[in-house]
């Protein structure tokens, strides 16, 4: 019943999506990173970010996402891991997914509360005997309010990739006399890296250019990509300097892309 | 597929019948030419009795709608869907908005009532001769602390009084350019208009070295925080000081000796306005010192309306927190346009002393 002509029809709302609302904004970003300040055409912009300072908050950019990434990733997997082998995965899994509907602002606001001085957290320290130090505003506060904000996108691709691994492949595996790590380093694991690569983008990409959580969990001592991008725009409305560090974002996003690709292994 | 297309549809038609209502509440709000008036202000700045007691007096209904940043509001009056007929942007936005000519200019005749403000707030380098705006309420920078937290025999009188070592990782700064930059300079005895390169370069190093004790730099979190008594210290707006004293009492706010910036919101007219005559009702209204003094009490922050001052408690006008001493208000400066230009360096400059790590 479908002829090609109701499947073109189709494609309009897909097509005019992709054009207005990606491809439109990638050129335009593109265009505005060729003017200065003043409105003159120029290269000024890219000239400045190979500056110390951009380079540096580029690589500090890169350190925190990477840290981001690396501690969800290593919660993440044995977490999917035992959610696959519950009796109510599904349930499970939406639990998990549950707090990524509540409003990024209203959690980051929540854990202000918590790791305050006289927070939740705090008291907890002081009742085991630690005593009590400050958490908001540093390092660890900040990687740990992000990688609780985006488990839930490492979490869901490695599930299903765990989920649709073949139980029988394991049973051979044990035939075999492969021990658990093994079954898990030549089996499990290979099987599921495209869970894994398709989690860390998911992560890595947005923990690039993080912003508010930058302010409100770091008070700005930890600054990114993302914290200039904003400045720029809505303090300095230096709209040209904004576009070219969104630019190198986008680049440095395609090449990211392209590092942890979707090629399939050894099909 | 089939399923999709419908969705589709019911989408569109749902839009479209979305926008025909918001068009017909438009045109019952503010176009329907009735008497009334599109008030755009600050959330929670004004006394609403005195929208009342206006609406009474003159039969204007008023819609009052509120905003929280300068930059949000100059948007929305340029997009133009609400005629708004009066606001109040802060002085650099007045300044903004003339050079975009989003106002209309005021017509002075009908606005008996600017004799009662002090001569002191008019005529400044941001609208000379008024011709735009006038003053609503005005204010400082300075430093927020709660002498509970401070270690015993500090005290804190002027900026240079932040750099003492013994306020480790005490103190919150506001997350403004302008404001940081502007510390920095006031305390070398420098200008916080200045643009001398070479006195910039002076004042981010003079702020590197205040890096140790900075807990944060954050925005109008610092309400909270300071409240919770997270941090000892914060340099922010009057205005918030009022505000955060009012929910802890022990905590006091001081304008530096060495000077600080002084800051107005102020009366416009954007040309979006359609009952141009009510608005200026509306802002001879407000500027009448009986009622200037009702509202000052409510917001808390300064009037410049001197003849309001002898309607207003005496320990609320004789605050020096609030209405410093004509010789340190000598020493409060109005920022300037600087320019894009230059806008962009003191951001640039406040980056880098951001990316300073201890």
């Amino acid at each position: 019943m479908e002829n090609k002509g109701t499947r073109n029809l189709y494609m309009i709302p897909y097509a005019l999506w992709i054009i207005l609302f990606v491809i439109a904004p990638i050129f335009l970003v593109l265009y505005y990173s060729f003017f200065d300040i003043e409105g003159n055409f120029s290269l000024v912009n890219y000239k400045n970010f190979f500056t110390p300072v951009y380079l540096q908050m580029t690589l500090s950019s890169f350190w925190y996402a990477f840290l981001i990434t690396a501690i969800s990733l290593l919660v993440a997997y044995p977490t999917a891991y035992l959610l696959t082998r519950t009796k109510h995965k599904q349930l499970w899994l939406l639990l998990i997914i549950v707090p990524s509907w509540i409003n990024l602002l209203l959690k980051a606001y929540a854990f202000i509360g918590i790791f305050g001085a006289y927070g939740a957290a705090n008291n907890f320290l002081e009742w085991i005997g630690i005593g009590s130090r400050q958490l908001l505003f540093t390092d660890f506060s900040f990687v740990f309010v992000s990688v609780y904000i985006f488990i839930p996108f490492m979490i869901l691709p490695i599930f299903n990739a765990l989920d649709n691994l073949n139980p029988s492949l394991l049973y051979a595996a044990k035939d075999l006399g492969a021990s658990g790590w093994t079954t898990f380093r030549r089996v499990i694991f290979p099987l599921t890296i495209d869970g894994v690569k398709s989690g860390i983008q998911v992560v890595f990409i947005p923990a690039l250019s993080l912003f508010m959580l930058t302010r409100l969990i770091a008070g700005n001592r930890v600054i990114t990509l993302g914290t200039a991008i904003e400045q720029h725009f809505l303090v300095t409305q230096d709209w040209g300097m904004g576009s070219t560090i969104a630019v190198f974002l986008i680049l440095i996003m395609f090449l990211f892309m392209g590092l942890t690709g979707f090629r399939k292994r050894g099909a | 597929m089939k399923n999709l297309f419908r969705a589709f549809l019911v989408i569109v038609i749902v839009s479209i019948v979305l926008i025909v209502m918001i068009n017909r509440l438009n045109a019952s709000q503010g176009f329907s030419g009735g008497n009334t008036l599109t008030v755009y202000n600050w959330g929670d700045y004004i006394d609403e009795e005195l929208i009342s007691r206006f609406q009474e007096e003159t039969g204007i209904t008023i819609i009052y709608e509120t905003f929280d940043s300068n930059e949000a509001m100059m948007t929305k009056i340029q997009q133009g869907g609400t005629s708004y007929d009066v606001a109040i942007p802060s002085e650099y936005m007045v300044e903004k908005m003339v050079e975009e000519d989003l106002l209309l200019e005021l017509d002075h005749s009908l606005l008996p009532n600017m004799q009662h403000l002090d001569e002191r707030f008019l005529d400044l380098a941001f609208d000379p001769g008024n011709r735009y705006s006038l003053p609503y309420f005005w204010g400082t920078v300075g430093i927020v602390f709660n002498p509970t937290l401070l270690p015993a025999g500090t005290e804190i009188t002027s900026w240079n009084d932040l750099w003492n070592p013994e306020f480790e990782n005490q103190i919150l700064l506001i997350d403004g350019a302008r404001e940081i930059m502007g510390m920095g300079l006031n305390s070398l005895g420098y200008s916080l208009n200045d643009t001398e390169p070479a006195h910039l370069q002076e004042a981010l190093d003079k702020l590197k070295e205040l890096t140790p004790n900075v807990k944060a730099i954050v925005g109008d979190e610092n309400k909270l925080l300071m409240q919770n008594e997270e941090a000892a210290i914060a340099v922010g707006w009057s205005g918030d000081a009022a505000d955060i004293m009012w929910e802890n009492e022990d905590i006091d706010y001081v304008v530096p000796e060495e000077g600080s910036n002084l800051w107005f919101d102020n009366f416009v007219i954007p040309k979006t306005a359609r009952n141009v005559e009510a608005a200026h009702q509306f802002i001879n209204f407000m500027m009448d010192p009986e009622v200037a003094a009702q509202n000052t009490e409510y917001v808390s922050y300064s009037t410049p309306n001197k003849e309001a001052l002898n309607y207003m408690p005496e320990d609320m006008v004789e605050d020096e927190r609030f209405y410093p001493a004509p010789d340190l208000t000598e020493r409060l400066e109005v920022y300037e346009n600087l320019g894009q230009q230059n806008l962009a360096y003191y951001n640039e400059l406040f980056l880098q002393f951001k990316m300073y790590r201890k």
